[in-house]
C-alpha cells in the first residue's frame, strides 16, 4: 500500500491550462496518475494533453462524478478562492503546490478544510508521489526521471524541503532501499499536513514499515513527532535529519517556516527533542542511506 | 516577515480604533523639539529600531520640555543599532500609567489558527511573564472565519478577574488587536504594554508588528520596501536582489548576505543555493571545512536562465570572496541547463576571478555539466560542475582543493561578450532585457545552433538568418522565457552573433 496517492485515486487539476499546469499533468498521467479533469474559470471545453478542462470544480464534478484529490497550479493570490472552491465541491484532499500563498489565506483554507473534513498537503510543496503507482504535484519534474530515480519499498519518506524529496528517495534508491509514499509537507510555517500527521499515516499503513525524515529549524513539527513517539503513537523505527545547523537565529533561509525565534525551533534543540524520544539522527545527510539501512536491517525489514 | 517600526504600527492600531500617546515622528533634534513644544507637556522620546530592550540600548529618554526633547533627539538619532542608522524618534507625552497588560496576537502552527495572548502583567517579555506568573496569561484560539466576537475577548479578559468598565474596555481593545492584525496579515502583532492611565484610559504604549511577506503585497500602504525575513533593514545589495525578484514571477530568487567586512584570504565564499532544504544542507558542507558564507542564496522553483544569471552577478558583485559554491538538493525537478546557462553568462561577463564548484543533480544534469565544462577555456577561474551522485561534501572538498591551489591572475581579466553587432536584429524580453542577434554573423553562421536550442522556439530561418515567428509583443509578454540559448550556444557553437542584455538595477 501507501499513503494519500495512489493508481485508484481520481485527480483534478486546478490551473490546468497555465504553464506549471500543463508540463505536470503531462509528468502525472505519464506516470500512471489518474487525472480525470481540470478546471480553469474561463477556460471550459478545451481539453489539455487530453484532459477535458472546466470552468468550475463543481461542474467537473458533476460529470465526472466523485473526485478524489484536486492539486492546485494556481497563482499565489488566487489560491485561497480555488481551495475554497474544492472544499466546497467536496474534494477531500487537496495539493496546493504554489509558494509564497499569505498565511491568512492557509489559515482561511485550513479552518474551511477542519469543517468539511478535507485535508490539504502544502502549500509550497512538490506533492506527493508514491513510486510505481501515481504521484500527485511535480515531484520529479518529468515521468521517465521519476520513473528512474524512485524505487516502492518498505520506508515511508516525508521532508519539508521539495528537492531533498526527491533526493532522499534517490539516495536510498541507490542503496537499495525503496519507500511506499514520498511527501512533501511544503516549506511554509502553517502546513495542511506536516510531519507529525503524515507520519501517523505511515504508521497505519502496513506496507511502511520505517519512516525517513528530513526536518528542518523553525515551527515545531520535529518537536511533535518526538511526543507521537514518546507516547506510543508511533511504534515504526524512524530515521531523521535536521537541515539548517549553520543558520543564525532570526533569520529567514528560503523557506518561510526555516527561521528560528528566540530560543525556538533550533537545531539543536529539535535533535535534542528527537534523540530523548529513541528517534535516529544522523548528523550528516551523507549518512542517512547506510544508517537507514542499518535501522531496517536491526529491525529485521526487507530492504526492497 | 517585514517588520513594522513601533510609530507604523501604532498608526494601524489607531484605524482600529486603539488610543495611543499623543505624539508624532521627528527626523531631526529641531523636529523633535517642535513636537514637544505643540504638546507643551513631559514627552518621552524613543528611537524607531528593529531591536527589543530600546529602554536598556538608551534609546528612550524621557524629557521633561522641548530642550531636553531636541537634546534627547540629537544623541539617538543616527546612533548605529544592529549596524543601521537610527533615522526618527517618536516624540510622545508621558503617561500616569497605574497598570499595565500585554496583548499579542501570533500564528500557532500547530493549531493552524491565529491565537490570541492575554497577560494582566506587562511590560516585560511575554517569555519572562510566563516563566514568573504563568497563572495570569490565557490564550484563546481564534476562528478566521467568525472573527475575534467581543464576547469571547470580554470572556477572556474576565478569566483574569478583571470585571466592569475595565473588563469592556479590554475587551474591546483585544477584538480591534485582532481586527487590525488581520488586516493587515500580520504574522505578528504585540502591544507591550498596555497601560491603563489613572484617569481611566486605556493607551497602546508600544507596538511590534510584523507583516506575512507573502502578503505585503496586497499593503501597498505601508510602504515595504524588501518584503524578506531580516533581523535588521536591507542592504544595498539585498535592495537591488529584490527589485529583480519582483520584477520576476517565475521561479524565486532568495537573498541574504551575511558577512560584509572581510578580505581576500579570509575564506569567505560566495554561496548559490538551490532549493530552500538543499541549500541549507549545502551550507552545512561548506561551513563544516571552515569556511565563512558571504550570503546565502536560493534560486529554485524552476527559475528562467535569466534569473539565475542576475543571482550569480549579484553574488559576484559582493566583494573579495575567495570561491563560489553552488549546490542544491542535488535531485532537481528543474531542467538543470537553464541555471547552467545563466551561470556561464555571469561568470564570463563578469569574469569570474575566483574557483568554482557547481552541483548540479537533477533533471538534465549531464547537459548541464557540458555546457559549464564547455565554457571553462572563457572563464579566468578554474570551474568544476558535478551532479546528483556527487554528495555536497565532496564537492565543498573540491573548492576547498581548488582554492589552496590557486593564485588568483594579477591584473583583473576583462569579461568576455560576443562581439558588437553589425547587423543588429533586436527585440526586447519580459524583465526589460535586449536579446541582439548581429544578422551579419548569423548569415556567415553554418550551425544556426540558436534555433534548435532556442527553448519555446520562437525562433525561424528568414532569407538565412534568424528572426523572430511570433509578434515582438509576443516575445515581450513572456513569449520569450529568456533562457540565453542564443548567446551562450551561440557563442561556443555558432558565430557568436546572439547576444542577451539583461540589465541589473542599481547594480
Amino acid at each position: 500500500m501507501s499513503i494519500l496517492i495512489d493508481r485508484s485515486k481520481r485527480v483534478l487539476v486546478q490551473g490546468i491550462t497555465g504553464r506549471e499546469g500543463q508540463a505536470r499533468t503531462q509528468l502525472m498521467t505519464r506516470y500512471g496518475t489518474q487525472v480525470v479533469a481540470g478546471v480553469t474559470p474561463g477556460k471550459g471545453g478545451v481539453e489539455v494533453d487530453g484532459i477535458p478542462v472546466y470552468d468550475t470544480v463543481e461542474e467537473a464534478w458533476e460529470i465526472h462524478g466523485e473526485i478524489d484529490i484536486s492539486v492546485l497550479f494556481i497563482p499565489a493570490p488566487f489560491v485561497r478562492d480555488a481551495a475554497l472552491e474544492a472544499v466546497a465541491a467536496g474534494i477531500k484532499l487537496l495539493v496546493i503546490i504554489p509558494d509564497r500563498v499569505p498565511i491568512y489565506d492557509v489559515l482561511a483554507i485550513a479552518q474551511a478544510a477542519k469543517d468539511r473534513g478535507a485535508h490539504f498537503v502544502g502549500p509550497n510543496t512538490l506533492g506527493v508521489l508514491s513510486p510505481g503507482k501515481a504521484v500527485v504535484g511535480m515531484i520529479g519534474g518529468r515521468a521517465e526521471s521519476a520513473q528512474t530515480w524512485f524505487k516502492q519499498g518498505p520506508v515511508g519518506i516525508c521532508s519539508r524541503s521539495g528537492g531533498m524529496t526527491s533526493s532522499m528517495a534517490y539516495y536510498l534508491a541507490e542503496e537499495g532501499i525503496g519507500a511506499t509514499t514520498l511527501v512533501h509537507v511544503g516549506g511554509d510555517i502553517v502546513v495542511g499536513l506536516p510531519h507529525p500527521d503524515v507520519i501517523q499515516l505511515f504508521e497505519g499503513d502496513p506496507e511502511t514499515k520505517a519512516i525517513v525524515m528530513f526536518g528542518e529549524i523553525g515551527g515545531t513539527q520535529e518537536e511533535r513527532v518526538a511526543d507521537l513517539v514518546e507516547r506510543g503513537l508511533v511504534t515504526k523505527p524512524i530515521v531523521a535529519f535536521i537541515g539548517g545547523k549553520g543558520a543564525k537565529s532570526g533569520t529567514r533561509f528560503s523557506h518561510a517556516g526555516a527561521i528560528v525565534e528566540g530560543d525556538r525551533g533550533t537545531h539543536e534543540g529539535k535533535v535534542r527533542r528527537l534523540r530523548e524520544a529513541g528517534v535516529t539522527v544522523v548528523e550528516a545527510f551523507g549518512e542517512l542511506p547506510g544508517k537507514t539501512r542499518e535501522v531496517l536491517q536491526s529491525h529485521g525489514i526487507r530492504t526492497a | 516577515m517585514a517588520k513594522l517600526h513601533e510609530a507604523q504600527g501604532k498608526t494601524l492600531l489607531r484605524e482600529h480604533g486603539i488610543r495611543t500617546p499623543e505624539g508624532a515622528l521627528a527626523s531631526t533634534p529641531e523636529e523633535a523639539r517642535q513636537v514637544a513644544q505643540e504638546l507643551s507637556r513631559p514627552v518621552v522620546v524613543k528611537g524607531q529600531a528593529w531591536v527589543t530592550g530600546r529602554a536598556d540600548r538608551d534609546l528612550i529618554r524621557f524629557a521633561a520640555d522641548p530642550e531636553n526633547a531636541q537634546m534627547a533627539a540629537s544623541e539617538i538619532l543616527g546612533r548605529l543599532v544592529a549596524g543601521q542608522p537610527v533615522e526618527q524618534v517618536l516624540v510622545e507625552e508621558q503617561v500616569d500609567c497605574e497598570r499595565e497588560f500585554y496583548a499579542g496576537v501570533i500564528i500557532d502552527d500547530q493549531a493552524q489558527s491565529p491565537l490570541l495572548i492575554f497577560s494582566s502583567m506587562g511590560g516585560t517579555g511575554i517569555e519572562t511573564i510566563a516563566r514568573s506568573h504563568p497563572e495570569r496569561i490565557v490564550r484563546q484560539h481564534i476562528n478566521v472565519k467568525d472573527g475575534l466576537p467581543g464576547y469571547e475577548a470580554r470572556n477572556l479578559v474576565r478569566s483574569l478577574d478583571i470585571h466592569g468598565k475595565l473588563l469592556v474596555g479590554l475587551g474591546n481593545l483585544l477584538a480591534s488587536l485582532y481586527e487590525s492584525a488581520s488586516a493587515y496579515d500580520a504574522r505578528s502583532a504585540e502591544i507591550n504594554p498596555i497601560a491603563l492611565t489613572r484617569d481611566g484610559k486605556l493607551l497602546a504604549l508600544d507596538c511590534r508588528m510584523t507583516i506575512d511577506d507573502n502578503a505585503a503585497y496586497r499593503h501597498p500602504d505601508l510602504g515595504i520596501e524588501v518584503a524578506r525575513e531580516y533581523d535588521r533593514p536591507p542592504t544595498r545589495l539585498e535592495r537591488i536582489a529584490w527589485q529583480v525578484e519582483a520584477g520576476d514571477y517565475r521561479g524565486t530568487f532568495y537573498f541574504i548576505q551575511m558577512e560584509y567586512d572581510y578580505a581576500h584570504g579570509d575564506g569567505v565564499i560566495g554561496f548559490h543555493g538551490a532549493g530552500g532544504g538543499g541549500s541549507m544542507m549545502s551550507m552545512d558542507a561548506v561551513i563544516n571545512r571552515g569556511y565563512k558564507l558571504a550570503n546565502f542564496v536560493d534560486t529554485s522553483g524552476n527559475p528562467p536562465a535569466s534569473k539565475v544569471y542576475r543571482a550569480a552577478r549579484i553574488i559576484l558583485n559582493q566583494g573579495p570572496i575567495d570561491g563560489y559554491f553552488a549546490s542544491g538538493s542535488g535531485v532537481a525537478s528543474q531542467e538543470q541547463f537553464h541555471s547552467a546557462r545563466g551561470l556561464v553568462k555571469a561568470f564570463m561577463e563578469e569574469p569570474l576571478t575566483v574557483p568554482a564548484v557547481l552541483r548540479l543533480g537533477g533533471n538534465a544534469e549531464q547537459r548541464a555539466i557540458a555546457i559549464i565544462e564547455r565554457a571553462q577555456a572563457e572563464i579566468p577561474a578554474p570551474v568544476e560542475a558535478y551532479g546528483k551522485d556527487d554528495s555536497p561534501e565532496k564537492c565543498a572538498e573540491r573548492l576547498d582543493f581548488l582554492i589552496s591551489s590557486y593564485s588568483p591572475p594579477a591584473e583583473r581579466p576583462t569579461g568576455r561578450f560576443p562581439p558588437d553587432a553589425a547587423e543588429p536584429y533586436q527585440f526586447s524580453t519580459i524583465t526589460g532585457g535586449t536579446v541582439t542577434l548581429d544578422h551579419a554573423a548569423c548569415r556567415r553562421c553554418d550551425s544556426k545552433i540558436c534555433l534548435d536550442t532556442c527553448i519555446p522556439q520562437i525562433l525561424s530561418l528568414e532569407e538565412n538568418v534568424p528572426v523572430l515567428n511570433i509578434s515582438r509583443e509576443q516575445a515581450h509578454k513572456g513569449g520569450c522565457i529568456e533562457c540565453l540559448a542564443c548567446q551562450v550556444e551561440c557563442y561556443f557553437e555558432g558565430n557568436r552573433g546572439g547576444s542577451v542584455l539583461l540589465p541589473i538595477e542599481g547594480l
